[in-house]
């Protein structure tokens, strides 16, 4: 009875009591769930495009904000670490078109997924090689990304908002519209669309497949790039970040696997649900909840609904 | 020369559907097992505590994630986990029953991880591939969190962490700090031995077959009355057995101890790629994958550092650790593309050689 | 002695149903004989399997609307149409892998709404595909093998010890499964893997592993698409012996007009979901819906 009490009454008297402190915490749900949205929108692009789950967009995510904080460490100015970060990304996906798909083209999905996982090995050992395996700060203020924070007050009480935060918001507002307009609107996003569809169909009416995997890969590497470096400003650039970077699969389970804006919903939902889970009812098991609500939450649902918030239901043919 | 299959002749279906049908390959089968115990006599302490034993362990696991994924076709990420449930079920089991030896407990323990297997792989009913990989990687953050904020799990030791106590087989010390390495070496060596001959009747069998079937065509199965359900569960249930027993002989025959960070996802994806490596679908190919992926730090440790050093190079163990997770992740994809079924295909590619030597084919 | 009828023997035999005789080779093959008179139809009284009045819908697509036919025991019985019909979505339909929206399927005087394919399969239901759907990475034995999971009964012990119980059962069946390698005569390709066959093997091994399953009936969907001549007529042979020898009732679904009408008993003609004709082959051949719906009317 008591067990009851606390699960299902006291977290709710306790978010009424402190409305400020709700808010504050669903304010971290919405920026770490713009975050997962941004590595499941990486998935979703080489997804659609190639048919490969790339379980190494999350690494990419760290690989890159580690190219772009590891060369200003050797010295390069900013802007143009940026620039070369950007470059990096453009040839990493020029190397996994040539080195991985290429070869790989026509294999069972299966395989593709488990040739990402080596790329994600790759990735850390190659990335720690370089630049060093230590933890290393975000070079914020460089890239004339806004700091420091903010109280508004509220509700009789006031939640603390990082500039950045707001920045992350934005910038991943502006990203997701321009890929949606690239997407719908131009040659290369309507070739990328009849690919998504049937490789061999593209094929066939003279659309490049190994450009369009090179686009979306370079697209969603600089997807990477941008969600790196709001993440690294809330934190540490370290490989560490991986642990993170897979929450995206539990976002892209709720969402669907093609679809960018369950993509954004289910980004969402578990960045609310699990800030909100480990505030109020964390404490109850001993914390740490964090760590593996998400994957119950898309536990469940491959249960109830295994094509996600937004698919389509699959109608088996033999 | 020697290996030729002229002159045996099979003259009924038992023989035909042995397990090694060649007489060669029996007689090598036997050398081998006595060649791994007389290991126990002539190995060095370094080589069975630091290579063999946790070779045979990680094969063992191995053997357990590739009936899963090889045999049934269903991808998990959360061996890691499930070695963790048998090791710490054995833990608990152990020290509540102390008057029972503890190679019982080993075995039972692996019961456990097949009952928390079955549960974790519920969803594979519905979903498959990357769906179901998602599915794991629930249970392996999961249970990590159980491993490390449960303390009743870990009898309430400050550490957090298990330890072996000590406890004997025959009264020779065979857990805990007592025991020899050469005495844990021959129990790891005779377990893993049984169970594999037990994990190969059963690949060969109508469950063996049954789980091939739906790994290759699930829709057909099902139509050929192959009840889908029961034999992913199955699947499950016996390569969580598989890894429960490997984790459980982790921390009592090896470690001698461990922390609930020891059954993370790194322990589960390099236990992936020996599978992958070894050859999906192959039990042989397990203990080449475990060898290959176990012995390559040890094997880059002594050699690098070596081979960089009059270049004027030092070579750290930062380094060494950097460059294992490239070459791994390189060989991953190398074998994808090069020989998707492993290093087993190359060992029967060999064989088949041997098989026709001198003649091309 | 090499055994190969022409299409025109496959109707004779068809046509008489004598049982288990091997038939000469008579005739050259590019002779085409004269339109034939009908042989009497073979009667059947049994049903062994009535569809009654099924639909099936996908979402807003109508598969099937109101198709209601049987199946009676012993029979050969052809399903045809033009390309999405819905012959397939009707075989899903019988042995369970979709389940009409509405009306019902009556098995052996059962009747029943929704049942799962493995269901299906241990009531006595067996069938082929449309695309090969062997396990690829199994050999031709591990195939057929595989067939007989239902009749193999050894539990979890005796596998893993694969001694007793499980080693008597697994030679007992082997012993079966021979036999059927021996009917179709693929002993050859016995160790091959299946993914390496010729299509026209595979096809055959497919058939084999329905056959394994001894099946009270037998569904098979375009057993000869993608063959040539003397596979159709290998193919042909083997489904009349299976109907023969072991009388077996056989639904299948084929578009060589040639083979379903010397092949089948009665056939039923499906289009856009719905069923235009029912009949012998004779009957069918001549109705105008039928006509109609392959060649086209003028509208």
């Amino acid at each position: 009875m008591n067990l009851l009490h606390q699960i299902f009454v006291e977290p709710f008297l306790f978010m009424g009591e402190a409305p400020d402190l709700l808010l504050q915490v669903l304010w971290e749900g919405f920026v770490s769930g713009i975050l997962y949205a941004l590595i499941a929108l990486g998935f979703v692009l080489i997804f659609k495009a190639s048919g490969v789950f790339n379980f190494a967009q999350g690494i990419m995510v760290v690989f890159a904000a580690l190219t772009l904080v590891g060369f200003y460490a050797m010295g390069v100015p900013a802007i143009l670490s940026l620039a070369l970060a950007i470059g990096v990304m453009f040839l990493l996906a020029v190397t996994v078109e040539r080195v991985v798909l290429r070869p790989l083209v026509n294999q069972p999905d299966i395989i593709l997924f488990m040739a990402t996982f080596g790329i994600t090995y790759f990735l850390i050992g190659f990335g720690e090689l370089i630049f060093g395996g230590e933890p290393k700060q975000m070079i914020t203020s460089q890239l004339m990304l806004p700091e420091g924070r903010t109280n508004l007050e509220i509700a009789g009480g006031f939640v603390t908002i990082q500039h950045i935060d707001i920045a992350a918001a934005a910038i991943a507002v502006v990203m997701i519209a321009t890929l949606g307009i690239f997407f719908s609107k131009t040659r290369i996003g309507r070739a990328l669309r009849a690919v998504a569809d049937s490789h061999k169909a593209a094929l066939s009416v003279g659309i490049s497949l190994n450009q369009i995997w090179v686009t979306v890969w370079f697209a969603a590497g600089i997807v990477a790039l941008v969600t790196g470096i709001m993440w690294g400003a809330r934190s540490d650039v370290s490989f560490a970040l991986q642990i993170i970077a897979f929450k995206a699969l539990p976002v892209l389970i709720l969402g669907g696997f093609t679809s960018i804006p369950g993509a954004i919903v289910g980004g969402l939902i578990i960045g609310f649900g699990e800030k909100i889970a480990e505030f109020y009812w964390g404490p109850l098991v001993g914390g740490g909840i964090e760590s593996w609500f998400a994957y119950i939450i898309a536990l469940i649902f491959l249960v109830f609904r295994p094509q996600g918030l937004f698919g389509e239901k699959i109608i088996e043919r033999i | 020369m020697i290996y030729r299959e002229a002159g045996q002749f099979k003259s009924n279906y038992a023989a035909d559907m042995a397990v090694f049908p060649l007489r060669q390959d029996r007689i090598g089968i036997f050398v081998i097992i006595l060649l791994a115990y007389s290991m126990a006599y002539f190995g060095s302490t370094f080589m069975l505590q630091a290579v063999l034993i946790p070779f045979l362990i990680f094969a063992l696991a191995a053997i357990g994630l590739n009936m899963l994924v090889g045999y049934t076709g269903l991808l998990s990420l959360g061996t890691g986990a499930f070695m963790g449930v048998g090791a710490y079920a054995c833990y608990k089991l152990m020290t509540i029953f102390p008057g029972v030896n503890v190679i019982v407990w080993i075995f039972v323990s692996g019961f456990f991880a097949a009952g928390i297997g079955v549960i974790f792989g519920l969803p594979s009913l519905r979903i498959k591939g990357f769906y179901l990989a998602v599915a794991t990687l629930a249970a392996q953050f999961f249970l990590q969190w159980t491993f490390n904020r449960v303390p009743w799990l870990y009898n309430y030791n400050v550490s957090g962490a298990i330890e072996a106590p000590r406890r004997t087989l025959f009264d020779v010390h065979i857990v805990g700090a007592a025991a020899t390495p050469q005495a844990r070496y021959i129990v790891v060596l005779t377990i893993v031995i049984l169970l594999t001959w037990i994990a190969s009747n059963i690949v060969h069998g109508r469950i063996g077959r049954q789980w091939m079937a739906i790994r290759d065509m699930d829709i057909a199965a099902e139509l050929m009355g192959i009840r889908p359900f029961k034999a992913k569960l199955m699947a499950f249930a016996v390569s969580s057995y598989y890894c429960g027993v490997a984790g459980a002989m982790m921390v009592f025959l090896w470690y001698g101890g461990a922390e609930y960070n020891v059954f993370n996802i790194e322990q589960s994806f390099l236990i992936l790629f020996m599978v992958i490596i070894g050859g999906l679908g192959s039990l042989i190919g397990s203990f080449f994958g475990a060898a290959l992926i176990f012995m390559l730090p040890i094997a880059m440790g002594a050699f690098l550092p070596a081979i960089f050093a009059p270049l004027g190079i030092r070579v750290g163990a930062e380094t060494i650790e950097h460059l294992r997770f490239m070459i791994l992740g390189a060989m991953i994809i190398f074998f994808l593309i090069v020989e998707p079924h492993g290093l087993a295909r190359l060992w029967q590619i060999v064989k088949q050689k041997l098989r026709v030597w001198p003649f091309p084919y | 002695m090499s055994v190969n009828p022409t299409s025109a023997e496959i109707a004779e035999k068809a046509a008489t149903k004598t049982v288990s005789e091997t038939v000469e080779p008579q005739g050259a093959r590019a002779f085409e004989p004269p339109a034939q008179e009908p042989a009497p139809p073979r009667l059947f009284e049994e049903v062994l399997l009535a569809v009654d009045n099924v639909s099936l819908r996908f979402g807003g697509v109508t598969a099937l609307a109101e198709v209601s036919f049987d199946i009676r025991k012993g029979e050969i019985r052809a399903i045809i149409g033009p390309n999405g019909a819905g012959k397939t979505s009707m075989l899903n339909c019988i042995n369970g892998f979709y389940h009409p929206s509405e009306g019902k399927i009556t098995f052996r005087g059962e009747a029943r709404r929704k049942m799962r394919p493995y269901e299906a399969a241990s009531g006595g239901i067996a069938r082929t595909f449309q695309n090969v759907a062997l396990f690829k990475g199994m050999s031709t034995l591990d195939n057929i093998m595989a067939g007989r999971s239902l009749k193999m009964k050894a539990n979890l012990f005796w596998q893993m010890l694969r001694f007793g119980p499980a080693m008597r059962e697994e030679v007992e069946h082997r012993r079966v499964v021979e036999d059927i390698i021996d009917f179709l005569q693929i002993q050859a390709i016995r160790k091959t893997p299946v993914g390496k066959l010729p299509y026209g093997l595979q096809k055959r091994v497919e058939l084999g592993r329905a056959l394994a399953m001894e099946p009270d009936l037998l569904l098979l969907d375009e057993p000869m698409a993608g063959m040539n001549l003397e596979e159709k007529e290998d193919m042909s042979r083997f489904i009349l012996d299976v109907n023969n020898h072991f009388g077996t009732t056989i639904a299948l679904i084929e578009h060589d007009m040639g083979v379903v009408m010397d092949l089948s008993d009665r056939v039923v003609v499906l289009d856009y979901g719905r069923k235009i004709a029912d009949g012998t082959p004779h009957e069918v051949k001549r109705d105008q819906k039928v006509i109609d719906a392959y060649l086209g009317v003028p509208h």
